[in-house]
């Protein structure tokens, strides 16, 4: 039924990320689908790396330690984003184009009282992605 | 699974730049925190000092207007005049450090890593640093200026053309003309550009290069080693923060008032301060969605703006003044800076202290108390550039840019003056009785469809200070969440509000004036801190691979 998962991660808070990295991974063993594990990073250096250079081998390692540990084929793509407060969204919006993804599997937060003023990432990327976007809730 | 702490450790990096090596990581110092739906990510102490200083500053400002008035009444000139020669001789080790940085090998190391490619093109790049940097000056002294120091302030003793009795003196035309140009473009050309590239380049350096947050205290890190991730750090940011939110909300005031007297003599609206008070709410508000739409959607798409509106203008008033007259004025006034520029620039046995201290110093002190908010937002858009691309960017081109605006908005209106001296509206608000904020539009009075342009040329003074604003805010978002730039977004909604919040205190209570004397203070330490960045650069250069 699916190709290839698009399961964007935030390498500084993989703690909350469990859930939807457990799910991303049981669908792609369920349907024998490749993962693309995609993180944001910034031009400047930022608490995870000093260039984006360092954090592509970052998220590298990351995907090969989730395939050999889940027992699933992933890799990993990088986005810069010049600014990831605001333009998140968007990096991640193009790489569902750019990987090729049918299904994109992500963390969100607890909706609040300001999800009115600044959507979540996940809703907005459920709003405007071709393919099929699973919101995954809870940590 | 990984287990958290490995991800977050900082591996020896690769790749060729020379990275320095520290345990220092990015965001150990903040705290995280959620209030009420808000989640905040702030540096500590950082952000809580600045925000306590800058309110307790303005309840001194606000609770004893008048010694406060006092105090930094006497500051500022004291201060420009006794350090008049430090400002001008440090000014012009600025110029030479970076015209030495174009022409020597160092000019080949890229920022970034050898391989790093630009983020931006030339056009946005330009638009961004230029709306950030300078905007709202050309606005307020494009007429101001040429034609006070053509007139009046007399620099290196050129006599005035204007007689007492309002006559012109043929015989001074020539020589007075080309000095109000010069002495003009001294104060907007390489002098100001260089004194935001030593620093926007010293904080991309060791950003992109060396891998260190992108905060001030980063370039120190030569100088004082683990050290700027304490107590001297805190210091040395907390003041970059103070001296950006204070400038930006003191000009944000005054830009209110100027706004509100172009109105006035436009239109007629009255001029008080709940005009001013909603300019400012609206201004604001048109930064909030600036910084809310971030660094590509909203600070780039209305620099852009701008400039294409202030290029509008400049051809209008090109074309309506008399191109040929004008072009003219450009190349004379090029040609007088170039030969005038070593005598301005000479810090010692000057006789035109009114000049040298009144403005030059004066000037001096201002741009480098802006230089860490410009220098810092320089920075953050130009990855990839090699420095010697980014010193002819940030010096050589924004430098012949105003010497063109200055030719033509100064050109058109000495040109006014001279040829009509009893009718010319601009001699009557400049030379006559003293209205900066209203020598643009007296110029704009004397040239066709006055209406229209003048309504533009508001819209450009109040479009200059969002984008002050909005990159002003980003940047003191990024200093204070310890050189985050993905700080989440309820605290570059707060520095924003902020910034108008004070702007209109001080408008309601009086103190604005007192204010940004305290800013132009913090010129002088800063000078200090701009060599001793001169010296960073240099060793951190060395360092790199070319």
């Amino acid at each position: 039924m699916f190709k290839k998962i698009m399961t964007p991660v935030d390498l500084a808070h993989l703690k909350d990320l469990q859930r939807s990295l457990k799910c991303s991974a049981d669908l792609a063993k369920l349907y024998g689908a490749e993962v693309v594990f995609v993180g944001v990073t910034t031009p400047t250096p930022s608490s995870l790396a000093h260039t984006p250079e360092e954090y592509a081998k970052k998220l590298d390692a990351f995907a090969e330690e989730q395939a050999g540990a889940l027992g699933i084929k992933a890799s990993a793509q990088m986005v810069i984003g010049h600014d990831p407060t605001t333009d998140v969204d968007d990096a991640l919006l193009r790489a569902t184009r750019d990987t090729g993804a049918d299904l994109v599997v992500m963390a969100s937060h607890m909706p609040n009282v300001l999800d009115y003023i600044w959507p979540s990432n996940g809703g907005k990327i459920a709003e405007h992605a071709k393919c099929s976007v699973l919101v995954v809730r809870g940590t | 699974m990984a287990d958290d702490t490995d991800i977050q450790g900082i591996p020896q990096p690769e790749g060729p730049s020379d990275i320095i090596e520290t345990d220092y990581q990015i965001g150990q110092d903040n705290i995280t925190t959620k209030i009420g739906p808000f989640g905040l990510d702030i540096h500590n102490p950082v952000f809580v000092i600045s925000g306590l200083v800058i309110i307790a500053f303005v309840a001194y400002a606000l609770v004893v207007p008048a010694q406060a008035a006092n105090f930094f009444g006497w500051l500022r000139p004291a201060l420009t005049s006794t350090f008049d020669w430090f400002f001008l001789l440090s000014a012009n080790i600025f110029v030479l450090f970076c015209l030495v940085l174009i022409v020597s090998p160092y000019g080949a190391v890229r920022l970034g890593g050898k391989d790093a490619s630009p983020d931006y093109s030339y056009t946005g790049w330009f638009a961004m640093l230029f709306a950030a940097g300078m905007g709202i000056g050309l606005m307020f002294f494009g007429v101001l200026e040429p034609v006070y120091h053509m007139a009046v302030s007399e620099p290196l003793g050129v006599p005035s053309p204007i007689a007492e009795d309002g006559t012109i003196i043929e015989a001074n035309v020539e020589a007075a003309r080309r000095m109000g140009l010069a002495a003009t473009s001294y104060h907007w050309a390489l002098h100001p550009w260089a004194i935001y590239a030593v620093v926007a380049l010293a904080l991309a350096l060791f950003s992109y290069n060396k891998g260190l947050p992108l905060t001030i205290r980063s370039a120190f890190y030569p100088i004082f080693g683990e050290r700027v991730w304490g107590w001297t750090g805190h210091i040395i940011d907390t003041l970059a923060v103070f001296a950006t939110l204070f400038g930006l909300a003191t000009s944000l005031g005054f830009g209110a008032q100027q706004a509100n007297a172009g109105l006035e003599y436009i239109y007629g609206v009255p001029n008080n301060v709940t005009v001013q008070v909603i300019l400012i709410a609206a201004i604001t508000g048109v930064a909030l969605i600036s910084v809310l739409r971030g660094l590509d959607g909203g600070v780039k798409v209305l620099s852009e703006i701008n400039m294409v509106i202030a290029l509008l203008l400049l051809l209008f008033v090109l074309f309506a003044a008399g191109a040929v007259t004008i072009l003219g004025d450009f190349v004379a006034g090029l040609g007088a800076y170039l030969k005038e520029v070593v005598p301005l620039s000479n810090p010692f046995g000057r006789e035109d202290t009114g000049y040298m201290q009144g403005w030059t110093a004066f000037y001096w002190a201002w741009w480098i108390s802006w230089s860490p908010f410009v220098g810092m937002f320089i920075a953050r858009v130009s990855r990839g550039r090699t420095v010697r691309e980014f010193i002819t960017c940030v010096l050589i081109i924004p430098s012949l840019v105003c010497l063109l605006w200055m030719a033509v908005f100064g050109g058109a209106a000495i040109d006014q003056v001279l040829s009509d001296p009893a009718g010319s509206a601009v001699k009557a608000q400049v030379i006559d009785s003293y209205n900066p904020p209203l020598s643009l539009f007296a110029m704009l009075e004397s040239l066709p469809l006055a209406a229209i342009t003048s309504t533009i040329g508001i819209v450009l003074v109040i479009v200059f200070f969002v984008t002050s604003s909005d990159s002003g805010s980003l940047v003191i978002d990024t200093i204070t969440a310890g050189g985050k730039v993905d700080a989440p977004v309820p605290q570059r909604v707060f520095w924003c509000t902020f910034e108008g919040l004070v702007a209109v205190a001080l408008l309601i209570g009086g103190g604005l004036g007192a204010l940004q004397a305290m800013v132009i203070s913090t010129g002088l330490p800063f000078t200090l801190v701009l060599l001793a960045m001169c010296w960073a650069i240099f060793k951190g250069l060395q360092a790199e691979p070319r």
